[in-house]
């Protein structure tokens, strides 16, 4: 039962899927569009869950009093706050809910993003170093790349949008394509090994 | 020389941070209006729009949250002008949680403000759904069974524009503006494989080298990487929005990161020389 | 009105509590921290509510009787034994459900999508009437060839084969490269945003 059970439901769920790609008989195709439905259904129990685990990792530092405890108990208090005028009050634009989201959620995540374009300054600055042939390629295209795509490349050499589409095009898009087609033979592998059984590592240990 | 490299390498990073800031915030101040002009990958994604006939209904998934807002809402806007401008018939969503209040915020200004269009006849937006690929997937059977009301909880059987809409087979085009996974990749490989239906793709530009050979082999029809592919389509639809604005910081930023790239190496030479 | 300018201010203080983390970590970037993990916790949770459990499951399970939505009503609530030592091994019942489904789309997304068509897109005739198309169809066939035969470990890279192999990594530099400038371009551009917004929307001193 803990493991059989697992792997049957992993083939037929798989098997569903696949089999319709091939299979074009409506009755078929009406089973594999409802256990589809079905995942969308258990995807949104399995978010639910991440933020329960969030609520019970906070609480449990909150009853130790470990470092931040106080904000811990703001993140708490944040989450059911907005969890509660979400809920009662709606997520129609206009809505209290949805004054939070723009006026909090929106700027603080934006801005954690934001952050990276100084810390790859940093970066660039201190680790990019030409120590190879291969380095240096890698620096050469790197910079004809960031100055070929933005204005100012383009008031120094009037043909270097077009050189830098044709880097995009024609080298980068030969090693971009290896490693597609490479993920693409890897993830069917993968793919099939999960399906058939012989890969169990989802299920964890006992 | 030698102390001066040796200064440098020993450079506090919140002296680079300074001079990332100066160069993005003196552009945005005192503009340079630096000219650009239109790449074929964009040109692609905006003849794309251009060939669906008036009057037909397009969808409209855009599948970022506000991390990428900066590169990916001027090309939400832009789009939604070509579309309205041709009296296309839009259906948006998002297959992002947090994408639905920016699809609304883009609805309300162009479609709403700007067009006068009504919502339920012009355009729609279906929401959020989680399930990535699978929502993908579920579409392809059926529509409104995957999104049985909109997001304002109205049911999809009572919206004029989602009349006869049953699967892809009901829309001309998919415009998908994609802020990593799910996205793009995701649409090419469930969907426009599957489908053989028309997608034009607006990604951040950490993305668009990876979808070049999507390009390339048709998948997509068009293509607008990061902030540069907005400010040129932007030019394309006649709109200035932050894609156009923001090229000239965009120029000083990426200046400022190859000198830093330069200097770096020419220190780490210098003083690896003194060294041997 | 009032409100849409206290929401600016506040975006803006939320805005600055996160860029303070440049100078050092303090207080105020961990509150806002913490906030934003509470607000976004709590908003994913109303969202699927709202956009998932109502319109998909409670709605057609009470109001249209389609009792079959008990199984992945069961099947969700299952995930929650996790919590539960002695019969977490339950919720692998609901995650065997996911892993299988997405195990399929990969198969068929990855062999459809990716496998098939990028092979047949670089069947490209290396003889064209354009010298620069025959050329570039060349670099890449051979581009391709070289960085695939460079991700074969099952054979030792040298001689001939190894030849080929480091013309791949060639390849794949120029890949890496054009990636790295793309990302400071994306990086670039999200900071752009953020003091787009501090000028305009907040002090208002752009033209």
């Amino acid at each position: 039962m803990r493991k059989e059970v697992p792997l049957i439901i992993t083939f037929l769920a798989g098997f569903f899927f696949i089999a319709d790609y091939f299979i074009p008989h409506t009755g078929f195709s009406n089973i594999a569009a409802d256990v589809n439905g079905w995942a969308i259904i258990v995807l949104a129990f399995s978010y639910i869950l991440g933020v329960g685990n969030v609520l019970r990792i906070n609480a449990q530092r909150i009853a130790k009093k470990e470092k931040d405890w106080v904000l811990k108990v703001i993140l708490v208090l944040c989450l059911f706050f907005m969890l509660g005028i979400g809920i009662f009050g709606g997520i129609a634009e206009g809505s209290i809910f949805d004054w939070f989201f723009v006026n909090t959620y929106t700027p603080m995540q934006a801005t954690m993003f934001a952050l990276l374009a100084f810390f790859i300054a940093s970066a660039a600055f201190r680790a990019f170093r030409v120590r190879t042939t291969q380095a240096a390629l890698l620096a050469i295209t790197a910079v004809l790349v960031m100055i070929g795509r933005v204005p100012i490349g383009e008031t120094i050499w009037k043909s270097f949008p077009d050189f830098t589409e044709w880097i995009m095009g024609v080298p980068q898009l030969a090693g971009k394509r290896a490693i597609l087609i490479g993920a693409a033979l890897g993830a069917i592998s993968t793919g099939l090994k999960v399906i058939t059984g012989l890969e169990r590592t989802y299920m964890g240990q006992d | 020389m030698r102390k001066f490299f040796e200064f440098i390498n020993k450079l506090d990073r919140r002296v680079i941070f300074i001079f990332v800031a100066l160069a993005i915030i003196i552009p945005l101040l005192r503009p340079l209006n630096i000219k650009f002009t239109v790449t074929e990958p964009v040109q692609g994604f905006y003849d794309a729009i251009e060939k669906v006939p008036q009057g037909s209904k397009v969808l409209f998934s855009c599948d970022y949250e506000p991390g990428s807002r900066p590169e990916l809402f001027p090309m939400t806007v832009a789009a939604l002008e070509q579309m309205l401008r041709r009296n296309l018939k839009v259906i948006a969503l998002s297959l992002w949680p947090a994408g639905p209040p920016i699809v609304e915020e883009a609805l309300s200004d162009v479609a709403e403000k700007q067009f006068k269009s009504k919502y339920g006849v012009d355009y729609v937006n279906l929401g959020f759904k989680e399930g990535r690929e699978v929502v993908m997937v579920s579409m392809g059977s059926s529509i409104p069974t995957t999104f049985p009301q909109d997001f304002r909880g109205t049911k999809v059987s009572e919206i004029p524009i989602m009349q006869g809409v049953s699967n892809f087979s009901d829309v001309k085009l998919i415009v998908n503006i994609s802020g990593g996974y799910p996205g793009t990749k995701e649409w090419v490989q469930q969907v426009q494989a599957r489908y053989n239906i028309g997608l034009v793709s607006g990604c951040t530009a950490v993305s668009a080298p990876e979808y070049y050979p999507y390009y390339q082999s048709g998948q997509l029809r068009g293509l607008l990487g990061g902030m540069k592919g907005a400010a040129e389509y932007e030019m394309l639809v006649g709109r200035t929005g932050l894609g156009r604005k923001g090229m000239d910081a965009q120029s000083m930023a990426h200046l400022i990161i190859f000198l830093f790239i330069v200097l770096g190496n020419l220190a780490y030479f210098s003083l690896k020389k003194k060294k041997t | 009105m009032t409100y849409d300018i206290l929401g600016i201010w506040v975006a803006a203080f939320f805005t600055l509590c996160i860029f303070s983390f440049l100078y050092r970590d303090n207080f105020f970037y961990k509150l806002a921290e913490h906030i934003f993990v509470g607000i976004s916790a709590g908003y994913g949770v109303a969202l699927q509510y709202h956009n998932v459990f109502l319109p998909n499951l409670w709605n057609p399970l009470t109001k249209e009787g389609k009792l079959i939505l008990v199984i992945p009503f069961f099947l969700g609530a299952l995930l929650f034994t996790r919590f539960l030592d002695k019969i977490s091994w339950l919720s692998r019942w609901a995650l065997a459900l996911l892993i299988g489904i997405f195990s399929g789309a990969a198969i068929i997304g990855y062999g459809s999508g990716d496998l098939i068509l990028q092979i047949n897109a670089n069947l490209l005739p290396l003889k064209t009437n354009s010298l620069l198309t025959s050329l570039n169809n060349l670099i890449l066939t051979v581009g391709l060839i070289a960085c695939l035969i460079y991700f074969f470990y099952s054979k030792e890279h040298k001689g001939g084969f190894g030849f080929v192999a480091r013309i791949g990594i060639f390849f794949l530099m120029i890949s890496f490269g054009a990636s790295f400038g793309y990302t400071v371009m994306s990086r670039m551009s999200l900071l752009i945003g953020r003091v787009y917004f501090l000028l305009d929307d907040w002090l208002g001193i752009l033209h």
